[in-house]
């Protein structure tokens, strides 16, 4: 069968792919465009490891046909950090313990900055919703909920919040 | 409709490791020219921190910046052996193996430092910064990475190290059945506090408390995620999880994550720990490693609990609100046992 080109943003850079039809977005950023953040867990949209930010929104990337960000903007837990300074989320998840394996840790992240980007000052049940589509085997989740708080306090231009004290 | 309030306890001797015809890990530890060490497990971090705390143990006994040494836990077709990362074996075994790897490699760097500083190698001590220096006279010294240049380059030596670990098989006395299958045990006590709906049947835990002798905790912070986490598997363990909820038949059972059921982030309760460290004689720097136990003494603490709220023993996992129900149905309602 024929490919589609596709051209979308990738992290600020611009890609351009031929891609399968009907191929999942997952595996064009993965195979394609080579970025290994976004994680293929279940392949059926019931544990987020795959979620990316498609114009700013979340998405399960494992359940988006790729030719769908044609003109779009797609963020990856990949384009996260400037160069060496990482975002304040990646910070507080490292200083937080917030992961073990990290396979859900990508998805978390980028569940966490969709977040953050449209509510500074999130609530402790905010942050749980926002991250409710995101399964962790690992953690507990109760470290990812500490962390995704203590970042946003950091980015509110707050001190970073002890573990456990919130 | 009422909640029961009900509290369990459970506590464990937990067996570091196994033996079954001997339990031995290998480690290889060698130097790049210009300075780092590398140490090559096939032992694999399965996010427990075995890199972090292999690392550690690396760093310690060569006496460099645990920043110069890097794990390597590839492949099990190039590494040396290791049995396995199960029975809580990790720190202990791969530790163990890993110190020698380490300390043999330590020998050789302190002797080709003797070299270039033309002394004695039982006059040289390491400052942990990546110098090595004789002993009360810190202005003689070289850095660790002159050292494995000149071990590369001029004296024609490797650093490097083998280690091996191993606990031999222990055959059981025919006549009494005694025998040493492991060398150390690590313990834990743990409560758990929940409640019981007797209309639905179901139950929330709101508390847990526990206390882990773990030898030395070896990166605390580890071991304090490892315990969390771990607690909560435990949880989800004993409420929730299960492919075949009408055992041994697959009737209803899930088929994705959807339906396979586990505590969300919505649904995390409160743990406190107390770490206690003992350290074990013959476990590296004393750690003998959480692990397993983790999860284990949550299943029969929650299912003494629920049993302290409504007086229903429930001697099949996961309890479910359909087994609570139908013991409390067979015992005429709830009979809450009590405070112990």
């Amino acid at each position: 069968m024929a490919k589609t080109p596709v051209t979308f943003t990738l992290n600020d850079t611009e890609a351009a792919l031929f891609v399968d039809p009907g191929a999942s977005l997952v595996d064009v950023l993965r195979r394609g465009a080579g970025d290994l953040t976004p994680k293929q867990g279940c392949a059926q949209g019931t544990c987020g490891a795959c979620t990316v930010l498609i114009d700013g929104v979340p998405h399960l990337s494992c359940l988006t046909l790729a030719e769908t960000v044609q003109g779009r903007r797609v963020d990856t837990a990949g384009g996260l950090a400037d160069g060496p300074a990482l975002h304040p989320l990646q910070r507080a998840f490292i200083d937080g313990f917030a992961a073990q394996c990290g396979f859900c840790t990508s998805g978390m992240l980028m569940a966490a900055k969709a977040l953050l980007d449209h509510n500074a000052n999130p609530t402790r049940d905010e942050v749980i919703e926002a991250i409710s589509g995101n399964l962790c085997r690992c953690t507990g989740y109760e470290p990812i909920v500490d962390a995704i708080l203590s970042a946003a306090a950091q980015m509110r231009g707050q001190p970073a919040l002890q573990q456990g004290a919130l | 409709m009422t909640i029961h309030k009900g509290r369990g306890f459970a506590c464990i001797n937990y067996p570091i490791g196994m033996n079954l015809g001997g339990d031995p890990s290998q480690a290889l530890v060698h130097s790049t020219p210009d300075g780092k060490f590398m140490v090559a497990l096939s032992s694999i971090d399965l996010g427990q921190g075995m890199k972090s705390v292999t690392r550690q143990i690396a760093s310690e006994t060569l006496g460099v910046p645990v920043e110069d040494v890097y794990v390597d836990t590839a492949d099990s077709d190039t590494g040396p052996h290791c049995m396995g990362s199960f029975a809580s074996r990790g720190t202990h075994r791969v530790g163990n193996a890993v110190i020698r790897a380490a300390a043999e490699a330590r020998k050789q760097m302190m002797e080709a430092a003797a070299e270039e500083l033309e002394v004695n190698a039982s006059d040289l001590d390491t400052d942990g910064a990546g110098n090595i220096h004789v002993k009360g006279a810190p202005g003689r010294s070289i850095t660790v990475a002159e050292t494995a240049i000149a071990a590369q380059f001029k004296q024609g030596r490797t650093l490097s190290g083998r280690g091996i670990f191993l606990v031999p098989p222990s055959e059981a006395d025919p006549e009494t059945g005694d025998m040493t299958p492991v060398t150390c045990f690590a313990h834990a006590a743990l409560v758990i506090d929940l409640e019981v709906d007797d209309e639905t049947g179901e139950v929330e835990v709101t508390e847990i408390n526990s206390a882990y002798e773990v030898g030395r905790a070896l990166n605390p912070k580890l071991v304090e995620q490892q315990l969390i986490g771990g607690a909560w598997m435990g949880v989800s363990h004993a409420l929730y999880e299960t492919t075949e909820p009408y055992y041994p038949r697959r009737d209803h059972g899930p088929e994705d994550f959807n339906t396979y059921l586990q505590p969300g982030p919505g649904q995390i309760t409160p743990h406190h720990i107390a770490v206690l460290e003992r350290p074990a004689e013959d476990a590296p720097f004393g750690g003998k490693g959480p692990g397993e136990m983790c999860a284990n003494p949550v299943l029969p603490a929650v299912a003494n609990a629920v049993y302290n709220a409504v007086g229903v023993r429930c001697d099949q996992l996961p309890i479910t609100p359909e087994k609570v129900l139908k013991g409390i149905r067979a015992n005429g309602g709830a009979r809450p046992q009590g405070a112990r």
